[in-house]
């Protein structure tokens, strides 16, 4: 199963999505929608893998030596720490939500409109 | 629509999307086969042009800069509409919330949590500068230094009480930290425009490979996407202790 980890990168993303379907509570709405987040991280280290290389740190080992990708890793690092600020402005959101409806369940805020 | 309706709806598109999705990552080369250019290209050239040994450091703040700039942006402005959402508001009501359960008193911090996170803060914030200062030469940088960095005031927050959390970790401190990274790599971007290269170019001496100040303008960036990053996440975890704590100031 050399395509394993792409295919597990898709089911987290089918997960996620379905939990943000049927959703009945803004919190875990966005914990959902960070498993979905999340697929990306697997999707990006598995494209950038390559059996029996090293990590791309060069203390230690000379240049040269066959290394897994590092734009990857480097862009999948970025995403972790910028995603926890996003998951906390939506939590802030949902926290307003809360203060304006007194209800955090998405079917429900649709009807309190206006 | 019915959440029966809705779920039906789901699972025909979701289907749908599962087959597509499986069909695209079937025709990715298979796991282990890295063939991209970009990887190698970086891998091959961090020591010899710019005497770093963490390839990723050197993708992260050099080699793709500018990116990482504004991925430093997306931060900082959502950590500022945290602030804005979570301000106090003129029309909000000011009654508390009813205890549920008034007779059921919470159960305080245990001394075994109190002392360990006592002992752990001196040493998770020698850590994280640690992981900053290094980020050039081994795994770390900014962003990991940063969160290890912001994890010090939460232990302060374990440590004590909330009035003591407040005494140790300053608000105005914070925000000072926040604005001087999110300002500092912008200056540093101008600063390399000034001496005669482009926006971000690495133009500062390149030092020894494996020293402390080996990389040119890398370890300066490394330092202040490290302060910008564990100051908002400290003003992140401030607001929102004192939203929970109901100990807003008028």
């Amino acid at each position: 199963m050399s395509h394993l980890p792409y295919l597990i990168a898709a089911w987290i993303f089918l997960v996620g999505l379905y939990g943000i379907v049927t959703s009945r509570n803004l919190v875990h709405l966005i914990i959902c929608l960070s498993v979905v987040q999340s697929s990306t991280y697997v999707s990006l280290v598995a494209i950038g893998y390559r059996t029996h290389a090293a990590a791309p740190i060069f203390a230690g080992i000379p240049p040269g030596t066959p290394a897994v990708d590092s734009v990857v890793q480097a862009v999948m690092l970025t995403d972790v720490v910028v995603e926890v600020t996003v998951v906390a402005l939506l939590l802030a959101l949902a926290v307003q939500m809360h203060k304006r409806h007194g209800t955090i369940d998405p079917d429900k805020l649709r009807e309190l409109r206006g | 629509m019915k959440r029966r309706t809705r779920k039906r709806f789901f699972f025909a598109s979701a289907a749908l999307l599962a087959v597509v999705f499986a069909m695209g990552m079937l025709a990715l080369p298979p796991l282990g086969q890295y063939r991209g250019p970009y990887g190698d290209v970086v891998n091959a050239l961090s020591v010899p042009e710019r005497h770093v040994t963490d390839a990723v450091t050197l993708v992260n703040f050099d080699v793709r800069g500018f990116d990482t700039l504004g991925e430093e942006y997306i931060l900082f402005t959502s950590v500022m509409a945290v602030v804005l959402l979570l301000r106090i508001q003129r029309n909000e009501p000011t009654t508390r919330q009813e205890d549920q359960a008034p007779d059921r008193k919470g159960v305080g911090t245990s001394d075994a949590v109190r002392v360990v996170s006592l002992v752990l803060t001196g040493v998770i914030v020698v850590f994280g500068i640690y992981v900053v200062t290094h980020g050039q030469l081994t795994p770390g940088g900014g962003f990991q230094g940063g969160v290890i960095l912001a994890t010090g005031p939460l232990l302060v927050y374990l440590a004590g009480e909330f009035e003591n959390f407040r005494k140790a970790v300053p608000r105005r401190l914070v925000h000072v930290c926040e604005a001087l990274g999110a300002c500092g790599y912008g200056l540093i971007g101008l600063a390399c425009m000034l001496a005669g290269g482009a926006f971000l170019e690495n133009f500062l001496p390149l030092g020894a490979t494996g020293s402390i100040v080996s990389g040119g303008t890398i370890p300066l960036i490394d330092m202040s996407v490290g302060l910008e990053v564990s100051g908002g996440l400290a003003l992140v975890l401030i607001v929102y202790l004192e939203e929970t704590l109901e100990c807003k100031e008028e």
